[in-house]
């Protein structure tokens, strides 16, 4: 492990990403930017992002503290926490290969064997290798641990039939990562099932994409027919894929290894919709003087500041102690569900003008919101349905019993 | 917006935080809250002097008149677990009226009767009226110099623990403007106090007569000081109300979970239907929240502009989700949730009766809208 920097030290790099970031962030590509991984769809949005992850990467603010043979920087974390503190002050894009250096990568330098760090790390920083994930099925969503689709060893491959859905990023990917069954007969679901590095771009894997409500393209669904793959993609072994899966999680909420860096989602900045709700009118007088517009956007801080202030306050195990795992847990479902009440408040403020849509010019602040409130869903089904959120809470926070 | 605070602990918080759960959960099991229900006085007055010999009366009183030269930050932590084991005393209203002597007392007056709060004495203040206005400058009491005394008239409602305050402090008009009058209780005769019936059965409030009692003319703060002990009390009591509320919240929720997993319907655990599952979930959620507010308000406290923001959010998230929390348990607990025996009905009407006293969240959040906004 590199040394903890010294606080000059700390202050040197933080200028320098500062100086980076101030120069080379660009917030108007003259395109709609993608305020999530999910969202990317046009290939104009594509190749900028990619572009810029990988720039951000060679200039030394991403993947610093990973390790410097496979690619990292080989830095002590605070470095690469306070580049993403750059990032975040001059609002830059979000790094696209979430995927990739949000789940497989962590996942891989953890457990992964030598040969796997040196054939995947590398690719997935510079945005060169683009991740995706195969979870979801078109008949098992929340019911992951019932996924269905089949590998089948033969000699040294195994052969994958079935079908994925949702796959974000699928149609772009090189490769994924891939929760297969290898054993029907296993005495419950999970233990069937095995955890692959897959490749994308082979005979028998094809992509249709996916029409989202916005009117976009972003997922894909990916069939599998007959794909042979190498049986070296096997990662963690035949049997312990839901527990490769279940990691991956983990490293979501930065366990042991550390965070690549940057941030694959924009977090909604909420003074903005305080500054629109000021600049609305409502019958000849603004928004803000409505009594129920006033008491819903007070609540509305409230929650914000809460959860905000949640964020520090997790760190802090004097204000932890009773249910340690509550704050963790309830953090996806409570940030999720504001952010879509949010966005649709917003929609209210906007009297006639609610009823424009991105593209065109009377639409306020270019559709943003209502592109921001249909895109919030994203959240709040993907990665685990809010529902699913409350259930993991439930169980795991308060003791309560699953429900059967 | 830059009047939104941040959150951090003390040690002598996280010290005394550790130190109250035990006595409080000791000092307080459930069948001595109900046992104190039927009790005049309303609380076990071993456990006050205990409470006055650990030294909690004087937390936030400065050294110099024998307190301990904290500040209210380290008070909150106490009132949560109160809150929590509803262990009900004259803590809150004694803390308050040493906060309103801080900022509006005179040297002489703070000088009397912070050092003897400090030892354990009770005190009270005295500001309702019959206008139900929680605007505290909404008052009709007043006071007439008469000689070399000050003769009150007029009555106070909700003046809680007063039959065991030395000392009440009490707002009326003088002269068309709102002073605060230090009234002890020798001062008080026969008759001038009755017991109110209270929706909160674990706290005792009286109704107080002013009439004709008589108060030296010195024992006013001075006029000058008034809009700020006004904003002090509102400050002071809307945070360790909030704390209450926060540690009753809790206390309910588990109180629910613990039903949750044990009564059995269908031949299942109640607690595996989401239809309770998953509200459950989303007022432990804001329960939550409302607790890290509390930390950030008292991290915040005394911070000009932040403070009142911080205490304010503090307290409308504590009463909402105090309540919410409380009325779900007395649902989820079926018939036996209708019975005065479940404990959800001491802490739905605990978060009514905190709501009355200070403002219930609706209120808090329209003075928050013009800091916020205006
Ligand atoms: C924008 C987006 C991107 C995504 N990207 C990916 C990706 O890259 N890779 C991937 O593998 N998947 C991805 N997903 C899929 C996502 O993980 C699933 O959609 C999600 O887990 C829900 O599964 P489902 O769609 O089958 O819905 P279902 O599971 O069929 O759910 C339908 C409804 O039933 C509710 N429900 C289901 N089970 C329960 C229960 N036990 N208790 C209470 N309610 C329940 C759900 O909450 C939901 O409201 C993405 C989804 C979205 C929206």
């Amino acid at each position: 492990m590199a040394d903890k920097p010294s606080a000059a030290e700390l202050k040197e790099f933080g200028d320098a990403a500062d100086a980076w970031f101030k120069e080379n962030t660009v917030r108007d590509p003259g395109f709609m930017l993608p305020l999530t991984f999910m969202e990317v769809s046009t290939d104009q949005q594509f190749d900028f992002l990619r572009d810029w992850q990988r720039k951000v990467y060679e200039a030394g603010f991403l993947g610093a503290s990973w390790p410097k043979e496979y690619g990292g920087g080989g830095m002590h974390s605070e470095y690469q926490r306070v580049a993403t503190r750059a990032m975040k002050k001059y609002d830059a894009p979000i790094m696209i290969n979430a995927i990739g250096n949000g789940w497989a990568g962590p996942l891989i330098l953890d457990l992964g064997s030598e040969e796997q760090k040196q054939t995947y790390i590398k690719g997935m920083l510079t945005a060169e290798d683009i991740w995706c994930q195969g979870f979801s099925e078109p008949e098992h969503g929340s019911d992951l641990g019932n996924a269905q689709l089949k590998a089948v060893k033969e000699g040294d491959e195994y052969v994958l039939n079935g079908s994925k859905i949702w796959t974000s990023l699928g149609d772009r990917a090189k490769y994924m990562i891939l929760l297969a069954r290898t054993d029907f007969e296993a005495e419950n679901k999970y233990k069937g099932l095995s955890f692959f590095l897959n490749p994308m771009k082979i005979d028998g894997i094809s992509t249709s994409r996916i029409k989202k409500l916005t009117g976009e393209y972003g997922f894909v669904q990916t069939f599998f027919s007959d794909a042979r793959i190498s049986a070296d993609c096997l990662f963690g072994g035949e049997g312990n894929g839901w527990s490769m899966a279940m990691k991956t999680l983990e490293y979501e909420r930065g366990a042991k290894v550390k965070p690549v860096g940057g941030y694959f989602v924009k977090e909604l900045d909420v003074m903005q919709i305080v500054e629109l709700a000021k600049n609305s009118m409502r019958n000849g007088k603004p928004l803000l003087d409505d009594p129920v517009m006033r008491d819903k956007m007070t609540q509305y801080m409230i929650d914000i500041q809460a959860l905000n202030l949640n964020n520090t306050r997790r760190r802090m195990p004097q204000l932890m102690q009773d249910k340690p795992m509550g704050l963790p847990l309830m953090n996806k479902l409570a940030r999720t569900e504001l952010i879509r009440e949010l966005t649709e408040f917003s929609l209210g403020f906007q009297g006639t003008k609610a009823g424009y849509y991105v593209g065109d010019e009377n639409a306020v602040d270019d559709g943003y919101w209502h592109r921001s409130y249909l895109n919030s869903f994203s959240a709040t089904i993907g990665g685990g349905t809010s529902e699913i959120q409350r259930n993991i809470v439930a169980e795991h926070a308060l003791g309560l019993p699953k429900t059967r | 917006m830059d009047n939104l605070g941040n959150i951090g602990t003390t040690e002598e918080q996280i010290e005394l935080m550790d130190v109250a759960t035990n006595f409080c959960r000791d000092k307080s099991p459930m069948d001595k809250v109900r046992a104190l229900i039927d009790d005049d006085l309303g609380y076990d007055p071993d456990v006050w002097k205990e409470i006055g010999e650990l030294g909690w009366l004087a937390i936030a009183i400065p050294e110099k008149h024998e307190g301990v030269g904290l500040s209210m930050a380290e008070v909150v932590p106490i009132a949560e677990q109160m809150g929590r084991n509803l262990m009900s005393t004259p803590f809150g209203t004694t803390t308050l009226a040493a906060q309103a002597l801080l900022a509006g007392g005179s040297e002489a007056q703070q000088a009397e009767w912070l050092p003897r709060i400090a030892a354990g004495c009770a005190a009270t203040l005295a500001l309702s009226e019959d206008s139900g206005d929680w605007d505290l400058a909404n008052i009709t009491c007043s006071g007439k110099l008469d000689g070399d005394s000050i003769v009150l008239s007029g009555k106070k409602q909700l003046v809680r623990w007063a039959d065991s305050a030395e000392l009440i402090i009490a707002s009326v008009k003088v002269d068309g403007n709102v002073r605060f009058a230090l009234i002890e209780r020798s001062a008080i005769g026969e008759g001038t106090l009755r017991r109110e019936s209270i929706i909160d059965e674990t706290a005792r409030s009286f109704e107080l007569t002013l009439d004709d009692v008589a108060i030296p003319a010195d024992a006013l703060f001075d006029a000058s000081r008034t809009r700020e002990t006004i904003e002090k009390i509102e400050l002071a009591a809307g945070l360790i109300q909030a704390a209450e509320m926060c540690g009753g919240s809790q206390a309910v929720i588990d109180y629910t979970l613990e039903y949750l997993k044990t009564r059995k319907q269908f031949d299942k655990i109640i607690g595996s239907f989401q239809a309770l599952k998953h509200p459950t979930v989303d007022n432990y959620v804001e329960y939550e929240k409302a607790r890290t507010h509390l930390y950030s308000a008292a991290y915040s406290w005394g911070e000009q502009g932040r403070g009142e923001v911080a205490v304010r959010m503090a307290a409308a998230q504590a009463h909402s989700s105090y309540s919410r929390a409380a009325d779900r348990s007395i649902q989820f607990h079926g018939g036996f949730g209708f019975t005065h025996d479940c404990d959800a009905q001491l802490h739905r009407r605990k978060a009514i009766f905190d709501g009355a006293l200070i403002g219930d969240a609706a209120y808090q959040r329209s003075k928050l809208a013009s800091l916020l906004f205006d």
